[in-house]
């Protein structure tokens, strides 16, 4: 991983309209390919964080940049444009519940289509197979025409997942994707994101509470308290102790 | 061991204060307003016969009035028809941009709605009658007058509606790129679409019933008919009448809850 990173913050400050300080001087680069997770108290600015990214959020000051282009002067097409290559996983799913699966994976690829087509639904066949194939990818084509509130939660999730590939992304962000779910259904989720990761190359960043989770799936882990970076390790490097001092307060 | 603390309620909760004192205002405004206004519930009831001497004579429907009210009665369901479909054409972007989960913009929102608050403060008579002035007597002004109320009506329904939804698929559709007419036509629709429905058809039974008077004043339909019996004491036709069109509205109260177990 030599190459220029893919993310870069740079003396990013955010400060909500009420004064809360949600991220304080952040200063990091995300390589190509990592799969990043970022751990902190709660109230931290972990979802802060990751909404900058794809612009949910805006920053006060300082910069971000995506393959070497701030993102902070993006409007309308352009911004749309930067969302469609960043996937977002949602804690609570985020599907349309009276929707089919199959409808909710297509929303992910509405970007690809004029807004005309996209309310026709006028998919193009190539986009129905691809909807498939992003099923296929986390194992439940045969729900392709269930409702997507008859899912449990981790098969929600799991749409959820595919509605993210069809945007073609070259990185996924999830925040607590895992935390309404069971412990097998937690491995299975996280399972995907790192096959994501491995397999297509996907940039995965990652919010948990859970230090054990983090420690089996990072390559490496940014920890936060009250906005600022106060962690930033290679896993190899990463040590228990270092892990419990991140969730000690203050 | 001592006992866990347990919160103490406030004075004012511990004596319902709150209940009590709505449940005495409300009934204050009920006095106060009947004694301003000079109703009189004592006249409601001395004068009670002439309401069943009313219903007796109703109670025997002339039977063969009811083919020639079939034209009408149809003239009536397509005239609400018409006029609660392009109300509500109008009434949907309108409470897109009323409802204060979709539209950020304070100044935009209030414009909006101090627009729907006038449309819904002018009395459809009012309307009616100048419509009828406009148009001369038929069944475009009652239409548009439908059209009207039916917008001012179901687009403070509709917004009230959208401000209800959940706001997360919002969030995932915003995230995926999708321009904001999309993110509505995915995340928002589906959430609302059997409500509107059952609003839609619930005003369209209100203006069935409301096309029967807007008739009176030669807007078309039924109403020219129920003018015309009761003018002539005829109140076997009037119990047709009533009798027809409480079919139109049960007919309708059906299909609203066929559709709404359909699409929920
Ligand atoms: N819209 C908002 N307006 C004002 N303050 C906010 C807003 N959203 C978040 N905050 C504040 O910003 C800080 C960071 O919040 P954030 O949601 O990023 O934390 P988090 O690390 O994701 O926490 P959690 O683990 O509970 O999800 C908190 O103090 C929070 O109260
Ligand atoms: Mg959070």
């Amino acid at each position: 991983m030599d190459q220029q990173p893919i993310i870069s913050f740079k003396n990013v400050n955010k400060i909500y309209s009420n004064g809360t300080v949600g991220l304080k001087d952040i200063n990091f680069d995300i390589p190509r390919g990592e799969f990043l997770v970022v751990v902190g108290l709660s109230g931290a600015g972990k979802s802060t964080l990751l909404r900058t990214i794809n612009r949910m959020h805006e920053i006060s000051s300082g910069e971000i940049t995506i393959e070497d282009e701030p993102i902070s002067s993006y409007k309308g097409q352009s911004l749309r444009l930067l969302r469609r290559k960043i996937g977002m996983i949602f804690q609570d799913f985020n599907l349309i519940k009276r929707s089919t699966v199959q409808r909710n994976v297509l929303s992910g690829r509405v970007s690809y289509y004029p807004t005309w087509k996209s309310v026709l639904s006028l998919f193009s066949t190539a986009d129905k197979d691809r909807a498939i194939r992003a099923l296929e990818r986390v194992n439940l084509t045969e729900k392709l025409y269930t409702r997507a509130d008859e899912l449990s939660g981790g098969q929600q999730q799991r749409v959820a997942i595919a509605r993210t590939l069809m945007q073609d992304p070259k990185v996924i962000l999830a925040d607590e994707p895992v935390a309404s779910l069971d412990p097998l259904t937690t491995q299975t989720v996280m399972d995907i994101l790192k096959r994501l990761n491995q397999e297509d190359g996907i940039t995965v960043i990652v919010n948990l509470h859970s230090v054990a989770l983090a420690r089996q799936y990072a390559d490496r882990i940014v920890g936060l308290r009250a906005g600022a970076v106060v962690y930033d390790k290679e896993i190899a490097d990463v040590t228990e102790a270092d892990l419990t001092k991140i969730y000690q307060t203050a | 061991m001592t006992t866990p603390e347990i919160p103490q309620r406030s004075w004012s909760q511990r004596w319902h204060v709150k209940a009590v004192g709505w449940t005495v205002l409300l009934v204050a405004l009920l006095v106060g307003s009947s004694r301003m206004t000079g109703v009189d519930v004592g006249m409601f009831f001395s004068n009670f016969d002439q309401f069943t001497n009313l219903l007796v004579r109703m109670s025997q429907p002339a039977w063969s009035y009811v083919p020639i009210i079939i034209q009408p009665l149809y003239e009536t369901i397509q005239m609400a028809i018409l006029g609660t479909t392009i109300g509500t054409v109008f009434a949907v972007p309108f409470a897109v941009l009323a409802a204060s989960n979709l539209v950020h913009n304070q100044w935009l929102r209030g414009f909006i709605r101090l627009i729907l608050d006038l449309v819904r403060t002018l009395p459809d008579l009012l309307l009616a009658a100048i419509f009828v002035a406009i148009f001369g007597i038929g069944s475009t002004a009652g239409v548009i007058t439908l059209a009207i109320f039916s917008f001012g009506m179901i687009s403070k329904l509709f917004y009230e509606v959208i401000e209800t939804i959940d706001m997360g698929p919002l969030e995932a559709m915003e995230s995926v790129g999708a321009s904001k007419v999309t993110i509505i036509w995915y995340a928002v629709l589906p959430q609302i679409m059997n409500q509107f429905v059952s609003y839609f058809l619930y005003t369209l039974e209100i203006n069935v019933r409301a096309s029967t008077v807007l008739g009176y004043l030669g807007a078309g339909g039924i109403g020219v008919f129920l003018q015309r019996s009761l003018s002539e004491f005829d109140y076997g036709k009037t119990a047709v009448i009533i009798l027809a069109t409480l079919v139109v509205v049960m007919v309708i109260d059906g299909v609203s809850n066929h559709l709404r177990r359909v699409l929920l």
